[in-house]
This record gives structure tokens, sequence and C-alpha cells, in this order.
């Protein structure tokens, strides 16, 4: 019986600490869809990104953990902003099939640009002796880099939701999602807008694909492996909806570890089945408005 | 013609977008031949009510009656099957093929060609013809063959207006059909909406009033979504309220 | 003409000009048949291109016709793959009856999908689209008693078509009875693509709303061309299958979805012919890149995407058919 009840917390603490980075590097996704209806299939790629930038400094440079992920949320932060001006902002109100290939293309090129700076086998980022020990809750211990990250998606939901309920640019954001042109008419500048939440969204990207390289290890094709587990997020939580992607996220990430962990046989299935079953049942996921 | 029943009749239709209420037990009634007009301030409803008639908006109360017929819940289609069709406000064309190809389409719509998955469009006998003959007379065989996103607006309307009449219709819900075109191309677009056989019952919108006494015989005026007054033209133009809320005059 | 009818106006003779057939839509054939001679060694490759170009092709009717852009189309081409696989395991070996099974199953497949993701619209069906492709992958990829799993399916024959010609070493009976197959599958999908559902196909994508307004049953004619090009999909999947003997995991993966999107968009969306050209050019280079230096391939193929998005309406044939007007109305 403790053992049944130590498995289960065991797998909570893990498919949470997953959540959490399906959350991170999710939520700018879920943001930008919804603010400009912009259909982009590269995000990963910031997270991607983010992650190389991370084990690079700490692996080869000996960058103490802290700043190489500070470094990797800039990191992100920069490209996104760059790749926004210079190519996502000429496709604004194109059609969907030009973004999905567009984006596509740049998830291409982002992948083989990484796998010639970097090589193409996954690597993994070494983590400070103090985040990989062990926690002791009394009946079992759990890895301390797991609670960190928890506690981190935590603080990263408070600190967006803090941002986008009590900011002015935020109050901007929640607006322009609502209803672009009734933004517009009041004078809010939703291009600019849309720049900045999507750097920033880039720049949390980068954050999770740093944070989370202990569990979605960082190779060249990090951002078409995990594409699929982002829109599932972004989707079923519904588009621009933070508290959305926060819920999807949890359920995306428990369900998906513990499944796989109780039922390895039928593997993703579930998940997939799950977000069909979602989606038929409300079209603009579970926060989203139809 | 006093004789004949209504065709369309709508009793006590409401709808709500959240908080507002966009129709208030608004009433309606179409008999053949009718010269109906809706007017109203900007909002005030009156592409809803055209939605909720013709099946684009569900309305949460209300009945509506086509041919004494309850269509309330009937599909899109099925009332375009029994006549009842509608133009609308902003262009809804299928702007990367030619005039002629869109009203084809309406017409293959109502004839069933358009489920034949087999033979050839455009063969002997096709839809296209009378497609063809319906452009010739609102003034559009010249530009046939011409991507509709290519013409002048005004044109683009008269195309909007085609695609309906190629469904034959016995009840005409236009939306505005002269919005946004010059005063030269409005020209056009009404004695083409003159000319329209006096078997079928117009309800009109629109906002330029020189225009609407021009064509109504009644008319209906619509405020936040309530029925201000409905009656005789020439009583409606005469109506103190209608000329406050609506019109700006003062009396 | 029969005694009566009218003849049609020059404008709709014009519009029915359109459909006939040109000289030039010879020449894919032609280049096809002259090359089964002219590289003898390069067949498997061949039917390899010209089995992919079906699936294209496939995926033409569904998006560049109806308008439906689908991030999943390797759904059908895996289970066309699959079923004609485990139907020649299961002693099923006769090819061609084999092929039309696979088309009637996955098509079954495509109509029962179709009708439940259909009633979605814009980026959610995007995602089911992704979702169902997935789903199906990974039910392949974890039902490996019958399937095989990530080792594939593999060891199964077929009988000689027709009982006359053997599938050989080098993909001569491969190469002719996947350009047959091809053929046929042309033929059927330029007569829908020119009839009046075709037509009506156009207009939904052009304008949903208003051909609801017309009083289309939109959601069933969707319907009914998505279960075609998922049969036609399928098709192409079974013809794989009995072409290399061989069934890899591969073919319902998201990878073959994108590739199969892309390869359509290179050559030219809702014109038939741009699944000839963008396959054709794709598989030939990829075979010539890829194979060196796989890496090399995704980054051009990444700038190719993002150039043809930003500059290139219309894929290669748009660009064929611009130069050619052009070079038309160039009076010196
Ligand atoms: N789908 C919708 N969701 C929410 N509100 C809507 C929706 N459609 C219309 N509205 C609102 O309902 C009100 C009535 O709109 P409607 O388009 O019917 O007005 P109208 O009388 O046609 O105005 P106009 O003269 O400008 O065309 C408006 O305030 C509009 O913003
Ligand atoms: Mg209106």
């Amino acid at each position: 019986m403790t053992s049944a009840i130590s498995t289960a917390v065991g797998l909570l603490v893990d498919g949470v600490a997953y959540a959490m980075i399906l959350y991170i590097v999710s939520a700018g996704l879920s943001v930008t869809m919804g603010l400009m209806g912009f259909v982009n299939l590269a995000h990963g790629a910031f997270a991607m990104f983010g992650g190389y930038v991370a084990l690079t400094l700490v692996n080869a440079w000996q960058v103490p953990f802290p700043i190489a992920v500070v470094a990797a949320f800039a990191g992100g932060a920069a490209a996104g902003f760059l790749v926004e001006r210079t190519i996502y902002a000429r496709l604004y109100g194109a059609g969907v099939l030009d973004q999905v290939l567009m984006t596509i293309g740049v998830l291409f090129i982002t992948m083989a640009a990484a796998a010639f700076v970097w090589g193409p086998l996954p690597q993994r980022i070494a983590l400070p002796s103090y985040l990989t020990g062990q926690i002791d809750l009394g009946f079992r211990q759990v890895p301390t880099y797991r609670v960190f990250l928890i506690v981190a998606g935590f603080i990263a939901a408070a600190g967006l939701w803090f941002g986008l309920d009590r900011t002015r640019i935020g109050a901007c954001v929640r607006a322009a999602v609502d209803n672009r042109r009734m933004a517009e008419s009041v004078g809010i500048d939703v291009r600019r807008l849309f720049s900045l939440t999507f750097a920033l969204g880039s720049g949390l990207a980068g954050l999770g694909g740093a944070l989370g390289a202990e569990i979605l290890a960082i190779s060249p094709s990090y951002g078409i492996e995990y594409l699929v587990y982002f829109l599932i997020v972004v989707s079923v939580g519904g588009l621009g909806s933070l508290r959305g992607a926060f819920v999807a996220a949890l359920l995306l990430g428990i369900a998906d570890h513990g499944g796989k962990y109780l039922l390895p046989e039928l593997g993703g299935f579930f998940i997939y089945a799950a977000m069909i079953a979602t989606l038929l049942w409300r079209p603009a996921g579970l926060f989203g408005r139809a | 013609m006093e004789a004949l029943g209504p065709v369309l009749q709508a009793t006590g239709l409401n709808k709500s977008f959240g908080a507002l209420r966009v129709a208030e037990n608004i009433d309606l009634c179409l008999r053949p031949g009718d010269r109906h007009a809706l007017i109203g301030p900007n909002g005030a409803g009156k592409t809803t009510l055209v939605n909720i008639l013709t099946g684009r908006t569900a309305p949460s109360s209300g009945s509506i009656l086509l041919d004494r017929v309850d269509i309330t819940r009937a599909s899109q289609r099925e009332r375009v099957r029994r006549g009842l069709v509608r133009t609308f406000q902003i262009n809804t064309i299928f702007r990367g093929l030619s005039a002629l190809e869109n009203v084809t389409l309406a017409v293959a719509e109502r004839t069933g060609a358009a489920a034949n998955g087999w033979s050839r469009a455009y063969g002997p006998a096709d839809a296209a013809d009378e497609a063809f003959g319906l452009l010739e007379a609102l003034g559009l065989a010249a530009d046939a063959l011409r991507p509709v996103q290519d013409l002048p607006y005004g044109r683009q309307r008269l195309v909007e207006i085609a695609l309906a009449l190629g469904l034959k219709p016995r009840v005409l819900l236009l939306d505005e059909p002269a919005a946004g075109v010059s005063s030269a191309e409005s020209d056009g677009i009404i004695s083409a909406i003159e000319a329209l056989s006096t078997d079928i019952a117009i309800l009109m919108i629109d906002h330029d009033m020189d225009l609407v006494f021009r064509f109504a015989k009644r008319i209906t005026v619509l405020v936040r979504g309530a029925v201000l007054m409905e009656g005789e033209a020439a009583d409606v133009a005469a109506d103190r309220r209608v000329r406050e809320t609506y019109l700006g005059l003062n009396a | 003409m029969p005694e009566g009818a009218t003849i049609p106006h020059p404008a709709v003779a014009a519009l029915a000009r359109r459909q006939t057939w040109r000289a030039i839509e010879a020449l894919p054939w032609v280049l096809a048949v002259a090359a089964y001679f002219v590289f003898p060694a390069y067949l498997n490759l061949g039917s390899q291109i010209l089995i992919m170009i079906l699936f294209t092709l496939s995926l033409d009717l569904v998006l560049g016709y109806a308008g439906i852009i689908s991030l999943g189309h390797a759904a059908f081409f895996g289970v066309g793959a699959y079923t004609a696989g485990l139907l020649a395991q299961a002693g099923w070996v006769e090819p061609i009856s084999g092929l039309i099974a696979a088309g009637v199953i996955t098509g079954f497949v495509g109509l029962a999908s179709g009708f439940v993701i259909l009633r979605t619209h814009g980026l959610t069906l995007l995602m089911l689209t992704l979702a169902v492709a997935a789903m199906l992958h990974e039910i392949a990829n974890k039902a490996a008693a019958i399937t095989g799993g990530t080792d594939g399916l593999h060891g199964m024959t077929f009988t000689p078509l027709l009982g006359l010609f053997r599938f050989d070493l080098f993909g001569r009976t491969a190469y002719l009875y996947s350009l047959a197959v091809l053929l046929v599958m042309f033929l059927i999908a330029r007569r829908i693509v020119s009839s009046p559902f075709g037509r009506s196909l156009a207009g939904i994508r052009e304008n949903p709303i208003r051909m609801q307004a017309l009083g289309a049953p939109v959601s069933l004619r969707l319907i009914a061309i998505y279960t075609v090009g998922a049969s036609m999909a399928g098709i192409a999947g079974a013809l794989l299958t009995q072409t290399s003997q061989f069934v890899a995991l591969r073919v319902l993966s998201f990878e073959m979805s994108g590739a199969v999107l892309i390869m359509l968009i290179l050559g030219g969306v809702g014109r038939l012919y741009g699944a000839f050209v963008g396959t054709a050019i794709y598989m030939i280079v990829q075979d010539s890149a890829a194979k060196t230096t796989p890496y090399y391939w995704y980054f051009w193929l990444g700038w190719l995407l993002v150039l043809s998005v930003l500059f290139t309406r219309g894929g290669l044939i748009g660009v064929f058919e611009r130069a050619r007007k052009a070079v038309a109305a160039w009076k010196p």
C-alpha cells in the first residue's frame, strides 16, 4: 500500500516537473498564436536554442548554472525578436498554409544549423551539485532537480499571471487577444505588442529548453520531436489562454508520464486520443473562446 | 395581391451576444411581391436579423415560418431550397474565380448538378448557360471571364447579387446591396433590383434614405435590437420618433 | 449535338476549353516512359518517385482543391501500406486485388476520420489531422506483434502481376505497375476536379461561408473528397509495400506528412501537375543530397521553403505559368 502511494507520488512529481517544462516552453506560443493567429511550428527551435546556449555555457565554459539559464532566456528572446522582425512579420494576414510552410522551413534551417554547430547527437547539461541530490519526503526520496523544476514552473506561472493581469502591457495583450480590431481602434499598436510578446515567448521557450534539458534532451531534432506536445498544450488549453496552457500542460505531463509508466504498451496513444476527444468536445480548447 | 398570405413570417425572435441584446421580440412578415425596407442605426442588429432568418445564427427563442412551414431549426441548405436567399453586406464572393464561375456555382447548387463528381463541368446544357444569362441581364456579360477580384467594387456588388439570383429566390434578403459603391455604380445596382420579378418578396437593408423611400412600400425601423416601428413608408417618414432617433432630424 | 440543344455561349465554351486536354499534358507521361528506357539502373528510385507523385496527387485533391490543410496525410499512406503488407502476410498475395482492398479500407478510414474532424476549422482542424496521424503512428509503433513496430513489416511476397510479370530485382515490373496505377488514378482525379462537384470544392476553398449560403452541403462535400484523397493515398502506400516488399514505420510519420506537403507546395497547389513537378524534383535532389549530408539537405530545403513562401506563389508550376504569360505578352 505504502509502496503504491510512494510510486504515485514519484510519478506525480515527475509528471508535474515535466508539465512545468511543457508549460514554460508553450506559454509564449499560446499567447502569440492567440494574438495574431500566427501558426508558428518553429517555436520549439527557440527552446532548442536556449538549451544549447545553456549547455554550452555550463559544459564548455563552466559558467554557473543560474547565469546560463538567464542567458538561455536572453538568447531565446533575441533570436525570437530577430526572426519575427525579419521573416514572420511579412506573413501576418497570410494564409495558414503559408505560415505552416514558412515555419517548417525555419524549423529545418535551425535544425540543420544546430547539427552543424553542436553535432547531431543529443546532449545533456551538467547540473550543479546542489541540484543533483535527492530530497527526503520521509516515505520516499524525490530528485531535487524535479522539485526545483516544479517550483520554477509555478514561479513562471505566477510571474506570467501577474504580468498579464496586473501590468499595462498585460492589459493591452489581453485586450488584443480578445478583440484585435477593438484594441487597435483604442490605439494599441498590436504589431509592436506582438513583437514584444513574441520575443518574450521565445525567451520563455529558451528558458524552458535550458531548464528542461534534463528531461527533454537537447538535439537538433528537438523542435520536431516535441512539436506535437507544444501544440497539444496550446490547442487543448485554448489559444491565447495562459490558464488553459497551464492546465493542459499539467494534464498532458501527468497523463503522458503516468500513462507511459503504467501502460507502456499504449505509449502515446492515449494522449492523442484524449487530444482528439477534447478538441471535438471543445474545438476552441478548454479555456479558449469559441 | 392583398389577399395573399405571408411567405415569410417571423415571430418573437430573440438573440443576445453575451450581455448585448441584438434581437428583442422581433416580428416580421413578408408577402409575395413585397418591397420591404429594414432600417436602423449602425449596430442595431439588422445583419444579425438576416443571419437569424437564414440560419447562420440560431435565435434563442421565436419562430420562423416559410410558406407556413416551421424552419426555425432548419439548416441553411434547407432554407435555400425552400427559396429563402440572402446577400451579404460585405462582399462574400469567390474572389479567385471568374464571375461566370461564381454564378454557375449558385445555379449548380440549385439544380443539384453540383453533386455530380463524374461528368464534365461546362458541357452542353450546363448550369453555366443559365448563369451567363443572369450575368447578361445584370450587364456583367463583358466581365464574365475575369476573376471577380479584378473587377471594380460596384461590379463585385452585382456579382454578390447575381449569386443570390442564381438560386431563384422567392424571398430575397438584401443586406445593404449598395454599400460602399459610388453613386453612379449604385444606380446600376438599384435598377437591377427594381427589375426583379414582382413574385419575389424582397427585404432590403440600407442607410440611404432616398433609396429606401424610392424602393420600399413598407419599412421596419430597428433600434438596439427592437422594432421601433413598422408601417407604410410615408407613415414611417413622418413619424417623430423615427426622425429624432434615426434620421437625426429635428421635427 | 442533339437536336434542340442550344449552342453554348462563347464564354461558357471558354470555360469548357479550360478543362479539355492539352498537348503538354502528355509530357510527364512521355518522360516517365522514356525514363524507363534511358535509366534502367534507376528504376527503383523511379517507382518510388511515381508512388510519391500519387501520394502528393491525393493531397492535392484534399488541400489544393478543397482547401483542407492537413499535417497528417501520411495517416492514409501508412494505413494503405500496412493494409497491403498485412493482407500479403495473411496470404492475400495477388497484387491488384490487394491494392484495391487497401484503397477501400483506407477510404473507410478517411471517411470515418473525416466525418469526425471535418466539422472543425482552421487551427483546430490542423491539430486534429496531426493528432489522427500521430495516433495511428503510435498504434503501429506499439502493436509490434502485428506491425513489427520499429522494425517494420518484412518478408511478404506477391504473385506476379496479372499472373505474368514477376516483380524483378531491377524494378522493371514495379516501375511499369506504378506508372499504370498512377495513370489510372490521375485520370480519376482529373475527372473529379473538372466535374461540377470539383468546381464546388473550389467554391468551398474560396469561400465556405458563401457556399453554405448557397445551400451547399459543405461538410458532406469535404468528407467526400477527403475520403477519395485518403483512398488514393492508401493506394499509394499499398503500392509502396508491394513494390518494395517492406513497410517501415516511417510511412506514418510526421516527417512523411511534412514531406508530401512540401513536395506539393514546391510543385504548385491545386493544379494536379504540381504533384509531378514538385515530387520529382524533391525526390531526385534528396536522393543525391541527403545520402551524403542529410543536414545540408534540410538546411537548403528550409531556405527553399522560406523563400518560396516569400517570393513565389503557386510553386514551380506557377512560376512556369507566369514566365509563359510574360513571354506571350512580350511583343517586340
Ligand atoms: N458574432 C457576434 N458576436 C458578438 N457580437 C456580435 C456578433 N455579431 C454581431 N455582434 C454585435 O451585435 C450588434 C449588432 O450587429 P449587426 O451587424 O447586426 O448590426 P447592423 O444593424 O447590421 O449594423 P450595420 O448598420 O453597421 O451593418 C453589434 O453591436 C455587433 O457588434
Ligand atoms: Mg449590418
